[in-house]
């Protein structure tokens, strides 16, 4: 308990390592340091494979950034981890196999009019499974919120944390059970078929089946094109939805103060449920997207992309919607990097390592706002 | 002589009674061997339990970190007595043993050299305590794998029953020590941060641990814990009394920390960090022991687990998993030590025992279908847990009764009564 | 807490010992602003020392870098001819000075007593082994803590509420559990802030006795933030003004009250003429 009472008027090399912590700072620089030149000597080493994972991580990371928002928005409103939300991705992804494979649901404008392009009817189809995933996916929030959550709004936060790990687990055993999604691995049936291009120095192909793939090139599909023009759209989408109507307002105004948006007259459990849906949606569209590619789906699904996006929502400042895009993009780019150059089983360890050293330098992650709290 | 509380008696006495009653129904095998295993988990969970509520419920830290202690106490436990038994060495024994007796004296000393230093912020510390562990870590893997040999022959000498259990004693132990002392070293930078960010940052160690142990053999260069394929051949060594004693030991423990000052210094911690800082309580002093003790007992929990199955594998620490200590404080009652050891039976009886069990047929797969509507049902029921704050005498605190007022003390009396008047 | 004690030898040399506590040009910026600049004052011992100021003038800064919630950017406090700058709370508690909170701040859910006592845990005199063992030390040193605590509760005329959650008793009541609290860890310097805060003119009354009658009975100085001026004027002796994280006055309750500045801080630009009016008036 003994104070050394150095006078703080001339800092000497001591003070200077201990007291403005550039013994840690610089353990912190090293890790950084080491990870920078992996990065650097991969991409010096192959820099087409390395645009082809940098690609890859682009498409994961525009769909943990549509599942990061609902954990985001729903923790900016209610201050609660929706472990649950990672379940409802699940749920999408099954709608849409089932809307697709067992109700033709993408077929429904060829049947009707089978003279019209293809491409329009495809693209038709498949926004039309989408919106029936994201809207069962709503629904689907709305009752969990209204049922679970709701009745908790007063109790302990820990008491809803645990209701939140309770839905998680129903979702995903009920899901399990045979007469819903079986707890088999499911093959996904794509809405829409697979076309590969190819791009190098030379200039950009198609690329047809059977072919070799050029030397030195990039490869991408439409799917890849799909998730970012799907995930761009509907982000800009929750952006207008946010900042411009005045259900974003009122989102807004809940967010910050939830006794006085009350009293402003605002119908506070409806703006919360209309939040869950939101996130619910997104998480619904996110869940096809990723079936989408990679085509597998199964009851336990939702837990590695959930927590991934969980990572991502933190990364970015849980509560921050353009943190939670960014954070997902480093994700995505982190778990595809990692598992190309580092180590592929320690992936999940390394995205969880990343989010604990943002931590350390940023306590609320890149966007979030600093908590000081008043004496 | 001393006198002995009433409540201790009946404590202790109740305490043997239940030991000795499951002991005979055991030894005459009426209680079967799964309901013998569901009560073995049921105390081992209560002892995870135990320490996650020092921590969370009365320390106030969010931590999702316990189970990944469990795991490193468990498979620690579980190395040292799988070397022993399969392979006639004491080498980890030893080696964990030096491990944990350098790093521990070199966490002892520098605390009390860095305390010295004003304000010296976490991470730096840290990468002091980190350096200084791993050279002397190494240094220790030497000095134990020097020794194996002449504490392997010493063993040697006694009954090979009883260096069994001797190992395995000390195995449970120094699990728990060597939980306590990563911890120590994990929780330096961490709690600094927020109560949520913690809640996630210790998350993140629980699946990292996973990971780790899905790769022992080949990541860790552990060929004996097979990686993913999970680790047999651990001898079943805990016994009904192995568990209950530890569980007892716990308990006490817990018990006297918390009705001590000690111990009220945590609970301030909890109640509001800034006024137990003003009021002269090292904050982040308390904050780290708190999460040490803890992870002791986890490490302790995970020393026993291993041994009750004799099978260990990565998918049983899954994070998914790790919050089931959570579930069982706060079904239990948050901060209530009564309410977390009946929370831990009732968890394992419910979920591993009738649920299993009474099922009807074709229905096995709704086990956790009807456990989480059970856990929602409880919730909404009872938010605070079935015992809410409640304690039972032995393990609540004792204060001198309220004393009538004594007006004469007070110069200042009028003005006391005259500010009532005023509410 | 042994080196605490002793002066370093700057230190010593320019602080007068007749000072408890000492402020030299202390600022703190947080981001680009900058919430106290350049503050000094000094107190006496045995002083009971007022500071007032509008709305967000830095007072509760300047209190939380003396008590080492912040760190000063620039300057240095001075307790006892000792140098406290940037020493972590608990190390400023346990050298003896104590503080209650603008808003009442006690450990609610915990017993009356366990408030005092934890106050005492500095000064515990057992180790933690000794508690984990439950030895006769501990059953010692722990009596001994609990009687004392009972004792200071009822010089509170607390000891009808020993087993009360704090959170429950009036606010009147926690009001004095907080002083009470902060007082149990015998400090010499005493800081106060807003303890009239929500009081009403009766419960204002019986707070200034009650800061009269501690200083007495403990020997304290006292540092007072305070917004209702018939606390400050009534009973601080000196008194320092802050506006905009300055010092704009200090003097006796007479000299502010006349003050030009510290009219136009509270009232705004041109409204010293305006008061002298009203003052005559009045008279």
């Amino acid at each position: 308990m003994s104070v050394s009472s150095t006078t703080a008027n001339r800092p000497s090399l001591y003070d200077l390592i201990i007291k403005r912590g550039w013994l840690g700072k610089g353990l912190l620089i090293v890790v950084g340091l080491l990870a920078l030149w992996k990065i650097v000597v991969s991409l010096l080493a192959n820099p087409t494979l390395f645009l082809q994972q940098v690609i890859n991580g682009l498409q994961l990371g525009f769909v943990y950034a549509l599942i990061a928002l609902g954990y985001t928005m729903v923790y900016g409103i209610v201050r609660l981890i929706n472990f649950a939300h990672g379940d409802v991705f699940m749920v999408g992804a099954f709608v849409s196999f089932y809307g697709i494979a067992r109700f033709q649901l993408h077929n429904w404008l060829s049947n009707l009019a089978p003279n019209l392009p293809p491409i329009l009817t495809q693209a038709v189809g498949t926004l039309s499974v989408m919106a029936v995933a994201m809207a069962i996916c709503a629904l689907l929030a709305f009752t969990i919120e209204r049922i679970a959550y709701k009745p908790l709004r007063n109790a302990p936060r820990i008491s809803a944390l645990i209701t939140a790990i309770g839905v998680s687990f129903f979702l995903e055993y009920f899901g399990a059970l045979k007469f819903v999604f079986t707890p088999n691995f499911i093959t996904y049936k794509r809405p829409f078929e697979i076309t590969t291009w190819f791009v190098n120095t030379k200039g950009i192909g198609q690329l047809i089946q059977g072919d070799t793939i050029p030397e030195g090139s990039v490869i991408f599909s439409n799917i890849f094109i799909i998730i970012v023009i799907a995930s761009v759209a509907l982000l800009m989408a929750l952006n207008y939805i946010v900042q411009k109507t005045r259900v974003g307002k009122a989102m807004r105004a809940v967010a910050y103060d939830k006794q006085t948006a009350r009293l402003m007259g605002i119908n506070t459990d409806w703006i919360i449920s209309f939040t869950f849906m939101i996130g619910a949606a997104l998480a619904g569209a996110a869940g096809m997207l990723y079936a989408v590619a990679f085509p597998q789906v199964f009851f336990w699904m939702g837990i590695i992309p959930g927590l991934k996006a969980f990572v991502a929502a933190v990364l970015g400042g849980i509560g921050s919607i353009p943190g939670a895009v960014i954070g997902a993009l480093i994700m995505g780019q982190a778990e595809v990097l990692s598992a190309a150059y580092i180590s592929t089983p320690m992936r999940d360890a390394i995205a969880f390592s990343i989010l604990i050293i943002v931590l350390l330098i940023r306590p609320t992650g890149i966007f979030g706002e600093p908590s000081r709290e008043k004496a | 002589m001393k006198k002995i509380p009433r409540s201790s008696l009946i404590f202790y006495g109740g305490a043997l009674v239940f030991f000795i009653v499951v002991q005979l129904l055991i030894s005459f095998g009426l209680l079967n061997a799964f309901w013998n295993t569901i009560l073995r988990l049921g105390a081992v969970m209560a002892i995870v339990s135990l320490g996650l509520n020092l921590i969370y419920g009365f320390n106030g830290q969010f931590s999702l970190g316990q189970w990944a202690f469990y795991a490193i106490g468990a498979y620690c436990a579980a190395d040292i007595t799988y070397r022993w038994a399969n392979l006639g060495s004491a080498g980890g024994l030893m080696v964990v043993l030096m491990i944990v007796l350098f790093t521990g004296a070199a966490i002892l000393f520098l605390r009390t050299q860095l305390s010295k230093i004003r304000r010296l912020d976490a991470l730096s510390a840290f990468s002091i305590y980190l350096l200084t562990t791993l050279i002397l870590g190494y240094v220790a893997l030497q000095i134990g794998k020097a020794l194996d040999a002449p504490v392997a022959a010493a063993l040697k000498a006694l009954p090979p029953a009883v260096a069994l259990q001797v190992v395995f004693f000390f195995a449970v132990i120094l699990a728990g020590m060597l939980a306590a002392e990563i911890s120590f070293l994990f929780g330096l930078p961490i709690l600094t941060l927020g109560s949520d960010y913690f809640g996630i940052a210790t998350l993140g160690l629980t699946i990292i641990t996973k990971v780790l142990l899905d790769n022992s053999d080949t990541l860790l260069g552990f060929a004996e814990m097979k990686g993913a394929r999970g680790m047999i051949g651990i001898p079943k060594i805990t016994t009904w009394f192995w568990v209950f004693l530890f569980l007892i030991i716990t308990i006490v423990v817990t018990r006297n920390l918390l009705n001590s000052s000690y111990g009220r210094a945590i609970l301030s911690v909890r109640e509001d960090e800034i006024a137990a800082k003003a009021m002269g309580i090292d904050v982040a002093n308390y904050k780290i022991l708190t999460f040490v003790i803890g992870s002791f007992f986890a490490g302790l929990a995970g020393g026993l687990y291993a041994h009750i199955n004799g099978f260990l594998h990565p998918d049983t620490f899954n994070f998914i998993k790790s919050f089931d200590p959570m579930i069982v404080i706060v079904f239990g009652g948050l901060g209530s030590v009564t309410g977390t050891i009946a929370g831990a039976f009732a968890w394992a009886l419910v979920l591993e025992g009738f649920l299993r069990l009474f099922l009807p047929e074709g229905f096995e797969t709704w086990r956790f279908v009807v456990y989480p509507l059970l856990l929602l049902i409880m919730m909404l029921l009872k938010p605070s847990g079935i015992f809410g704050g409640y304690e039972i005498p032995f393990i609540r605190a004792v204060l001198p009764p309220n004393q009538p007022k004594r007006a004469e003390d007070l110069r200042s009396e009028d003005a006391i009564q005259s500010q009532e008047a005023g509410l | 807490m042994s080196a605490a004690n002793q002066p370093t030898p700057k230190a010593a040399e320019t602080a007068a010992p007749e000072n408890t506590l000492e402020i030299r040009k202390l600022s703190k910026v947080f981001g680009g602003l900058r919430a106290v600049n350049n503050m000094e004052f000094s107190i006496p011992k045995g002083a009971l020392f007022g500071l007032i100021g509008p709305n967000g003038a830095g007072k509760t800064t300047v209190f939380n870098m003396i008590t080492g919630v912040y760190e000063p950017t620039s300057g240095d406090v001075i307790f006892n001819g000792t140098n406290i700058t940037g020493l972590e709370p608990h190390l400023i508690n346990q050298m003896g000075i104590a503080r209650t909170f603008q808003n009442i701040r006690l450990f609610q859910s915990l017993s009356v007593l366990d408030n005092v006592r934890i106050a005492y845990h500095p000064h515990a005199g057992y180790s933690m082994s000794d508690s984990i063992f439950h030895n006769h030390k501990y059953e010692v040193k722990e009596k001994e803590l609990t009687e004392r605590a009972v004792e200071f509760l009822s010089v509170f005329n607390l000891q009808d509420r020993l087993r009360e959650t704090a959170k429950n008793l009036p606010y009147g009541e926690q009001r004095r559990l907080e002083i009470a609290r902060a007082l149990a860890a015998n400090p010499s310097l005493l800081l106060l802030d807003e303890p009239a805060a929500g009081m009403n003119p009766n419960e204002s009354v019986a707070l200034m006795d009650l800061i009269h009658f501690i200083r007495e009975r403990f020997n304290l100085t006292i540092l007072l933030i305070e917004h209702q001026m018939r606390v400050v004027m009534g009973i601080c002796e000196t008194i320092a003004v802050m506006d905009f994280g300055e010092r704009i006055a200090l003097g006796t309750p007479q000299e502010i009250q006349n003050d030009q500045r510290v009219i136009e801080a509270y009232l705004g630009p041109g409204s010293a003429a305006l008061s002298e009016k009203f003052k005559r008036k009045k008279n």
